[in-house]
């Protein structure tokens, strides 16, 4: 009996082990919840707001990212203003594009019409993409949110922006209803912490008791640096890097996401931190 | 006469095998085929739900109760179907041999492991129920399209039974000449019908992650055939296969281990260490190739989605892999730590013991470069929590390269270790050893050469292509390195004089912990990948077809699913307990003095 128990207690003590390490050996991250469809009001939208709108489809439910970044699993899309066209003229382009921004909504919706050389999937010489098409499965993009992205790449690209911003907001066959239904602007938020929150300042910079160490510390910014810095920092944080920190590591279009009244209150807070 | 007639009856057993178990494919593929023609009108698209369609029973959370269900069936599955395999390979070497130990040792590896079978279907009955209860839907989708298989599924299990039990039953009854023969067969049978049963279920929930024969709303086109060789079946089918004899080696140790510790004499003690040596030796030889199956079963993953393989290894799992690698270097450094005990058994060990610590440092060098992570594609949310995207300085040994580095070396050395085993009680005899040992040498260091070469120059001099690509040579380094040295050492030893007698029970009690470990980590391992394999089709029942609605929808965090992990864990160690228990009661006896008339 005795050692019945001592293996029994070596057993569960094996998988406390294993049990705790991963509740306190590793970050507990907790994982983005399921994409639901958001209320987009193209109404109110100029094209600046239209292509930020494709900015954060771009890098949020359109996934893109996921490949299209340094790690060289799919191409680089800031040179497509200068690839289209030659693309568009190769023998290899197999699709039905015959302008720039044909040929942009193709490689979005039908990937596979012009599979960039060396990033095909295995085995098909570069005849088939491995990317999903935007419009189906998992991403699912609805028209304004294709036209959104269109719209972002054209401008990351240095292209002309050609799209126009959808008025027939009618719903779809088969469409939930609340796709077609333009909802309301995002409301300005009042106060930093919401702000914080939502553009996740603390991810990367330590302000109060939130530690970030990607940026500077800003827990006493208000006391070296004065408002004017503060605001330009926040509107092209790339012209004044800190020592030891790197460049275009803080998103330079977030003075486009902010509203005055916020890019104010973010102002503000960070002024009197001293 | 017999003998002949035996030996076709054998031959046709496993031809039925192969058409049976290899491919799955001739059985089923014919029916599909005649009905593909005909059906493909009048199938409906998958259902659009809504959380009202997942029905609840007052205080059970649906998800819980199908994931702990769904994972304790799976181990009993994944113990009753391996340990029939090597089985089946120690009668046959038995009867190769006429070693009556190999016929005692598989007699009482089927022995424990019957009432094994019986927790199976009851687990995959509950199972069944507790899908039709929490996702009627789902399962309902999912029996229209594979109604053809889920009905060979059942009536298979008619056949799993009889033949299993006319194998466990007949053990005593079938010994001899051709009647020995019939038993093996009998065992090649049981093998095919369960091989059989799991190449049926993996084809549903490879469906799942990776849909065919269906359209993009899901609508069936009649074509059961190509639902059930979806583009993730073949690699689920050979991971499960290879990794199911590993843990069933590692469950079986464990219960040898256990009768070592409470054995009442040194020839119990003997038995069980020579139980538990072998139990160890097949649970190595499988886990050896496991990693390579793994790695295929994640490119092949990649190939099919490179949205689901980013979410496999660069998502949120990423941090799921270190805690595999955790996981990965106890089962390793168990396994050896176990052989380099058992060396204890030969008194001519000593000329080896020496290399050991190297063996240590190697393998704990490539556990630590497997444990490191690197970049992770994150939300600022998840990059908040995490405080960065990678190390700045371990972050390169976070890469793939190095990872196929360090688990190419610690397979190397692990065999190594065997190797190192074998030799142990032998003195070669031939005239050229010292020449052998000098070719054997240079063959580890050309093939660890070859395998640091590949892994740091094609890892980061070179593009994205290449790093991955460079796996193959690697993967082939090792196999050629492994077969070229069990093939040399074999020349080296033939015809050599043994030091002296093995002695069998002599080996540490700490020994059998290692044993244990092996079980507990395996266990604990499968749960877990079992985890990461139903969660990377996140929010979708059918990827990309069949959106899951219900309140569950999202994905747990790696702490919670440890914990259901370790709790399912539990339940299923005390079952096993019973099991063998119950395995142990069934031959005792008892004689209650004045009891019984005279």
């Amino acid at each position: 009996m005795r050692q019945f128990l001592a293996v029994i207690a070596f057993m569960l003590v094996t998988i406390g082990f294993f049990s705790a390490y991963s509740n306190f050996g590793i970050p507990q991250i907790i994982p983005a919840p399921p994409p639901v469809e958001e209320e987009i009001d193209l109404t109110s939208m100029d094209m600046d707001q239209f292509t930020a709108l494709g900015d954060k489809i771009f890098n949020g439910k359109g996934t893109c990212t996921l490949c299209h970044n340094e790690l060289g699993r799919a191409p680089m899309l800031d040179q497509v203003g200068v690839n289209a066209q030659a693309r568009l003229d190769d023998a290899r382009y197999d699709g039905e594009a015959s302008d720039i921004e044909g040929y942009l909504r193709e490689s979005l919706v039908a990937p596979s019409a012009y599979v960039v050389e060396g990033f095909g999937k295995a085995g098909t010489n570069d005849t088939e993409s491995p990317m999903p098409s935007t419009e189906g499965g998992s991403i699912a993009l609805s028209e304004p949110e294709l036209a959104a992205v269109l719209a972002y790449l054209q401008d990351i690209g240095g292209l002309e922006v050609t799209v126009e911003i959808p008025t027939d907001m009618a719903p779809q066959e088969g469409e939930p209803e609340e796709m077609a239904d333009p909802g309301e602007p995002r409301p300005a938020f009042t106060n930093f912490q919401d702000l914080s929150d939502e553009f996740a300042c603390e991810a990367c910079h330590t302000i109060g008791e939130e530690a970030g160490d990607l940026g500077p510390n800003l827990s006493t910014i208000g006391g070296t640096r004065d408002r004017d810095y503060i605001r330009r920092a926040l509107l092209d944080p790339n012209r004044d890097i800190a020592k030891g920190y790197e460049a275009d590591m803080m998103p330079d279009d977030l003075g486009e996401q902010l509203y005055a009244t916020e890019l104010e209150i973010m102002v503000d807070f960070l002024s009197q931190l001293k | 006469m017999l003998r002949k007639i035996a030996s076709i009856g054998f031959f046709f057993a496993v031809c039925a095998a192969v058409v049976l178990a290899l491919g799955g494919e001739l059985f089923v593929a014919k029916a599909i085929a005649e009905e593909a023609a005909s059906a493909a009108g009048g199938y409906g698209p998958a259902p659009v739900l809504t959380e009202a369609d997942y029905p609840k029973v007052s205080g059970m959370n649906g998800r819980l109760v199908v994931w702990v269900v769904a994972q304790l069936h799976l181990w009993f599955a994944a113990f009753v179907l391996a340990v029939p395999i090597f089985v089946f390979i120690i009668e046959a070497i038995g009867m190769r041999t006429r070693d009556k130990r190999y016929d005692d040792m598989a007699y009482e590896f089927i022995k424990v492991s019957i009432t094994a079978y019986s927790l199976t279907a009851i687990l995959g009955g509950l199972l069944l129920f507790a899908l039709i209860i929490f996702y009627p839907h789902l399962f309902g989708y999912l029996s229209v399209i594979f109604k053809e298989s889920m009905i060979y599924y059942a009536l298979l299990f008619f056949a799993e039974s009889a033949v299993l039990y006319l194998y466990y039953y007949g053990w005593h009854w079938l010994q001899g000449d051709i009647r020995k023969w019939i038993h093996l067969t009998l065992g090649l049978l049981l093998n095919a019908v369960g091989t059989t049963l799991m190449l049926l279920a993996n084809a549903w929930l490879t469906f799942m992650m990776s849909p065919a024969g269906v359209d993009p709303a899901g609508v069936f086109s009649g074509d059961s055939w190509a639902a059930i060789h979806n583009f993730l079946w073949n690699p689920i089918n050979i991971h499960r296969f290879v990794a199911n004899i590993a843990y069933g080696g590692s469950i079986v140790g464990a219960y040898a281990a256990f009768k070592f510790l409470t054995a009442q004499n040194a020839q119990e003690k003997a038995h069980y260490d020579w139980m538990g040596y072998n139990a160890n030796f097949i649970a190595i030889c499988a886990l050896l190739p496991l990693p390579f199956a793994g790695y295929y079963l994640a490119a092949e993953i990649y190939a099919y989605s490179q949205q689901m393989g980013i979410t496999l290894m660069g998502g949120i799992f990423a941090w799921l892999f270190i805690i595999q690698a955790v996981l990965i270097g106890a089962l390793f450094l168990s396994a050896n730590y176990y052989l380099w005990c058992g060396m204890g058994r030969s008194d001519g060990a000593k000329r080896y013991f020496k290399f050991i610590k190297y063996i240590a440092i190697v393998l704990i060098g490539a556990f630590l470069v497997w444990f490191t992570p690197h970049t992770l594609v994150l939300t600022n949310a998840e990059l908040k929590a995490l405080g960065g995207p990678h190390h700045s300085i371990l972050g390169p040994l976070g890469i793939m390269p190095a990872k196929n580095t360090a688990v190419n070396l610690m397979i190397m050395f692990t065999f190594l270790s065997f190797l190192f085993y074998r030799r142990s009680n032998k003195q070669a005899t031939v005239s050229w050893e010292r020449v052998g040992n000098i070719l054997q040498v240079a063959l580890f260091t050309a093939g660890i050469a070859n395998i640091l070469f590949l892994g740091i120059y094609h890892g980061y001099f070179t593009n994205t292509v290449y790093k991955v690509a460079a796996s193959i040579p690697q993967v082939l380094t090792t196999f050629v390195v492994i077969v070229g040295s069990l093939v040399l050492d074999s020349f080296i030893y033939r015809g050599a004089k043994d030091v002296g007698p093995l002695h069998w029970g002599r080996i540490p009690d700490r020994a059998q912990y290692a044993l244990f470990l092996l079980a507990v980590a395996f266990t604990w391992l499968m749960g877990l990948m079992g985890y990461i394999r139903s969660g990377i089709r996140q929010h979708w029942h059918v990827v990309d077809i069949m959106r899951d609605a219900s309140a569950d929808a999202y994905t747990p965090t790696l702490g919670y699913a440890a914990n259901v992990v370790s709790i399912a864990a539990i339940i299923f160690l005390t079952l096993v307990i019973f099991v063998f228990w119950i395995a142990q009661v069934s031959s005792s006896k008892s004689l209650p003095a004045g009891y019984w008339k005279e």
